[in-house]
């Protein structure tokens, strides 16, 4: 029983990224009607860009928590007005294979410069060693990603759902033309928005920097996953894709513990009952 | 349509062309160094090995004797199906000689059927497999540097022996997994160890805590690590993270390199015991040739064992040829030429290659020093234990391999 | 909104004329490659990924059905054909027939499940489930995982061709090659392509014509997935190995680009881009690691400025149709 709980806080951690990743697309699909692809890679230049903050110019994990990710934003802002911006109007395909060309130019491009095997990234001195929780040993900085992350994800439903600001997106994802008689400039709030789903990525590459290695190809499988948890949740809602991001890193957590051999397969595995059963995903609307 | 195919012809015609050049003499020699240019083993291989064997080329004097001797390079992508292309294309058109490095398993065994039906050479310095000298092995190959059997034996007995006596396995979930795990409980037990528990984790995975949380659990003296690659770095990473050696808990790395101690860095790396059959910084010999290798490689890096095989393999093949007087170019005749000669350079010791093709040398386990003991980049590893050669690899009586006479 | 092909140019008589000298030209070239010391193997393993292709092609092109999980039916058919040669010790002819069998299986189950979606959730779906796929093989025995299938006999087809001569093994490919585009041809210019490009069009009209659009979605669906398999079939003679990389997601991704630089649509286009592509990995094996940068670029330069594909903006310039 013990080691249950145990595989329950393990799985949450997973958890946070699922659900920082897939709002994130949620974010960016909402607005630009494109999922994506370059997702991955994005998530994986936060995670570099931590490494450099800390490696060329000293700046270490806490600032990088905020520089990463506004910088890592700025790129992407900088990708949807060269590039996706002039794919409006086409069949939204486009924008999943434009994404996916510029993952493999990221990748390749920092593949070469850093090889493949990873950089290593320090957990800052702060959030060090680890707790004796009782049924197990909790390294303190897993927490931190834990709560960390829960309250960026409830953040951004707020500014969404709630803010003025949100309530724009809202309408300008509904009706374009009419918000932009409104007199509000629709493009730059798509740009906006992009760079707010790429800066999300961004801050769970940073998060994930003292976990794993710091690897060119860290995002590449994660983010085929994080598709998979976005057909499960649907992307009609923001609050949808963060519980189903924390919910599915769960599940996937006790498959390790009850039935490690398919604890990879077990959210495809969920994706395809999800559409047997319900098509739409469990909180979206028909695409 | 058929502007754009005819034009692709021409041009491929064109490049054939090119390569068809003078290659009839007799004291001509050409290496194909198959290997990751760009993936995952780049850093183990890839240009690196590229390098031993042009320092090979250079230090064999054979230029001064006569011969002619070429380096071409390609990158295999970690794809079996793109380096058998590039292999069949090297050996009908480029007339390559000998194939070398060829890391990565699946891409090794690929290219070992193609070179004993074409009759070239292979000499892997690479692959783990050890099935290229077992079920799989052929008169054309010798497999150089170590393998899976080897890396088992030589760390499990070690760890044994020096009181490890108690086990629990993280195995990747496939077969090269498996076969390690198999491996190492045999020889664990043999030895008088007990293996007390073992959990299988995807490959590629990204999170070991919960595996890591099982492995702490169950209270073994050490943590053996049946996975390779980036699997095996982040399960490293994550073991200090929970605490894992500070407890007193040992890791065993079954197949891990200096590249890969070098990336996760002395301070997460430190304790960790793992076998090796080269180190730059084991004698005057290896110091030699690493002080030369690194001055032009890439980030001043030390050379790989991987890449030091290379080398040595390459030096060997050169002194078989020059004892025969010119290349025959018959891969078989070679490779017996070799099997008959004692190894000898400055980077392995002296040695011996089986009649199955397996080259025979001592195999050390190492240990990973403190941050503070390091005196500098590179200086990572002590010297914990000495399998001989003679102990170190499967014996011949146990092979399956269908030239060993029995 | 513009469907994913405005390469569409209504069918005539004239245009189906134009395809068919097209194509007695790309047979006749083919044809005469072992003649010319053009390396053969090279022709071989680029034609298997045409037909790929062109099996891609048929969905994404005709159905607007963009899979990003292709390289799944080409891997499982590999597999198949490869373990039913080298364990079961079929001859060739039946090895094949394993591969597409199990192809054509893996399209109805996958298919299923796939096709209630469209869009950009077709893909995703599509890529997860051969994500899924990629994990299974790996840890089922009989692929061997890393290792891969190795050293499959070639054999005799049907007893008497030899396929170890690789000529012989190329006009067996060419002719496998041959047959599977004209059946593509045949189905895109048959009543169910009609009905196919009207789903492509306007789904919500084709079903208030009184269409199962779901129906024409998964048979074409099978159809391709089919396809794809006997190419994968016809490679396991070529390469003699099977392997992972056949059904990772990166190969899927060489096939999108593949038909992407051909031309999405275009009856030759995916031929063409196929023989570019394997031809750029082929020679630029030499610049090692920028060979993914290249690829990225292409997929970006072929989206923003180029969404016709080289035989698509052939096909534009002169008015025909290829």
């Amino acid at each position: 029983m013990q080691a249950l709980y145990a595989q329950l806080l393990v799985g949450l951690i997973n958890g946070s990224f699922y659900a920082l990743l897939s709002l994130g697309l949620a974010v960016i699909f909402g607005m630009l009607n494109i999922i994506n692809f370059a997702h991955g890679a994005l998530y994986m230049m936060g995670a570099f860009c931590a490494y450099f903050l800390l490696n060329v110019a000293g700046i270490g994990y806490w600032p990088a928590l905020i520089i990463a990710p506004i910088a890592v934003g700025i790129f992407g802002m900088i990708l949807e007005r060269t590039m996706l911006q002039w794919l409006s109007g086409l069949d939204h395909l486009y924008g999943l294979l434009l994404t996916f060309g510029i993952a493999l130019i990221v990748q390749g491009v920092f593949q070469n410069y850093f090889g493949s095997s990873g950089l290593p990234y320090a957990i800052p001195d702060e959030l060090k060693g680890g707790m004796n929780l009782g049924f197990m040993f909790l390294p303190i900085y897993r927490g931190w990603v834990v709560v960390f992350s829960l309250a960026v994800c409830l953040a951004t439903w707020y500014l969404i759902e709630r803010t003025r600001l949100g309530a724009y997106l809202r309408a300008a994802t509904e009706n374009p033309t009419l918000v932009r008689a409104f007199g509000i400039n629709v493009p730059r709030m798509i740009t906006l928005t992009y760079g707010l789903g790429v800066g999300l990525a961004a801050l769970a590459g940073v998060l994930s920097a003292p976990i794993n290695q710091v690897r060119p190809l860290m995002g590449a499988d994660l983010i085929i996953v994080v598709f998979a948890v976005v057909v499960i949740g649907g992307m009609g809602s923001i609050m949808g894709s963060i519980i189903t991001g924390f919910a599915l890193g769960v599940i996937e957590g006790l498959t390790k513990y009850f039935y490690p051999e398919a604890s990879n397969t077990v959210v495809f595995v969920l994706m395809v009952l999800v559409l047997l059963i319900k098509p739409t995903g469990l909180t979206g609307r028909a695409a | 349509m058929k502007l754009k195919i005819s034009a692709l012809f021409l041009g491929s015609a064109l490049a054939l062309a090119a390569t068809t050049g003078a290659f009839a003499q007799d004291k001509t020699i050409k290496i194909g160094v198959l290997t990751d240019m760009s993936g995952l083993y780049s850093d183990l291989g890839g240009a690196g090995s590229t390098l031993a064997a042009q320092m090979a080329v250079e230090d064999s004097g054979l230029a001064a004797k006569g011969w002619k001797v070429e380096v071409i390079s390609a990158d295999h992508q970690n794809k079996p199906d793109v380096a058998t292309n590039i292999a069949r294309q090297w050996i009908d058109v480029e007339k390559v000689d000998i194939f070398m490095d060829v890391l990565n398993s699946g891409v090794a065994l690929a290219v070992n059927n193609l070179v004993r039906e074409k009759n070239s050479i292979l000499i892997d310095t690479g692959a783990a497999t050890s099935d290229l000298t077992n079920a799989q092995c052929s008169p054309n190959t010798i497999h150089w540097v170590y393998d899976t059997y080897m890396l088992a034996n030589s760390t499990g007995r070690a760890l044994v022996k020096a009181g490890g006596d108690t086990w629990f396995f993280l195995t990747a979930d496939y077969a090269f997994g498996a076969a390690l795990e198999r491996d190492t409980t045999a020889v664990v037990v043999k030895s008088g160890g007990k293996v007390i528990g073992s959990v299988k984790h995807p490959l590629n995975s990204s999170d070991f805590s919960s595996f890591l949380l099982q492995a702490q659990a169950s209270k073994a003296k050490i943590i053996g690590m049946a996975n390779a690659g980036g699997d095996t770095t982040n399960t490293i990473k994550q073991a200090s993270e929970f605490g894992i050696v500070a407890g007193g808990q040992k890791l065993a790395g079954l197949l891990l390199f200096i590249t890969d101690v070098h990336s996760l860095g002395l301070k997460v790396a430190q304790g960790l015991n793992f076998t090796e059959t080269f180190y730059w910084d084991l004698n005057d010999g290896t110091r030699a040739f690493s002080k030369r290798f690194s001055e032009r490689a890439k980030n001043k890096a030390e050379p790989s064992m991987v890449q030091a095989g290379v080398y040595s393999g390459l030096i060997h093949y050169f002194k078989a040829l020059d004892a025969m007087g010119g290349n025959p170019h018959d891969g078989a005749k070679v490779v017996a030429k070799m099997k008959e000669m004692p190894t000898d350079d400055p980077l392995f010791g002296k040695g011996s290659i089986r009649v199955d093709g397996r080259k025979i040398h001592p195999a050390y386990l190492f240990e990973v020093k403190k941050p503070e003991e390091s005196k500098g980049p590179w200086d990572y590893y002590k010297l914990v234990g000495t399998t001989p050669g003679d102990q170190a690899f499967r014996p011949l009586s146990e092979s399956a391999c269908p030239l060993v006479k029995k | 909104m513009t469907a994913i092909t405005d390469n569409s140019i209504p069918v005539t008589p004239r245009a189906m004329r134009d395809e068919m000298i097209v194509f007695a030209i790309m047979a006749v070239l083919l044809a005469i490659v072992p003649l010319t010391g053009i390396y053969p193997f090279f022709v071989m393993q680029a034609l298997c990924f045409a037909l790929v292709a062109c099996a891609f092609n048929l969905l994404i092109g005709y159905g607007g059905l963009l899979s990003f999980g292709h390289a799944m039916f080409l891997g499982t058919a590999g597999y198949v054909s490869a373990h039913a040669l080298k364990v079961w010790g079929l001859s060739p002819e039946l090895g094949i027939l394993a591969g597409i069998a199990a192809a054509a299986a893996l399209g109805v189950v996958t298919g299923f499940v796939s096709i209630r979606r469209q869009g950009i959730y077709f893909s995703m779906i599509t890529l997860a489930l051969s994500q899924l796929l990629y994990f299974i093989y790996l840890q089922t025995p009989f692929t061997h995982g890393e290792d891969g299938i190795q050293g499959i006999p070639q054999g005799h087809l049907f007893g008497i061709f030899d396929l170890s001569k690789s000529t012989t093994l190329y006009y067996v490919v060419l002719a496998g090659f041959l047959a599977g585009f004209l059946l593509i041809y045949r189905t895109i210019n048959s009543p169910f392509g009609e009905v196919l490009k009207a789903i492509r069009e306007n789904e919500p009209r084709a079903i208030s014509l009184g269409y199962k659009t779901d129906q024409y979605k998964l048979l074409a669906y099978i159809l391709s997935g089919t396809l794809a398999g006997f190419a994968g079939s016809l490679k396991v003679f070529v390469a003699q190995n099977a392997s992972l990389t056949d059904v990772h997601w990166s190969m899927s991704g060489e096939i999108v680009l593949m038909t992407l630089v051909g031309g999405l649509g275009t009856v030759f286009g995916p031929v063409v881009g196929a023989f570019v592509i394997i031809a750029m990995q082929q020679y630029l094996a030499g610049f090692g690691q920028w060979v993914t940068v290249i690829q990225g670029v292409i997929f970006v330069a072929c989206v923003l400025t180029f969404r016709r594909g080289l035989i698509g903006e052939i096909a534009h310039y002169f008015r025909i149709s290829l």
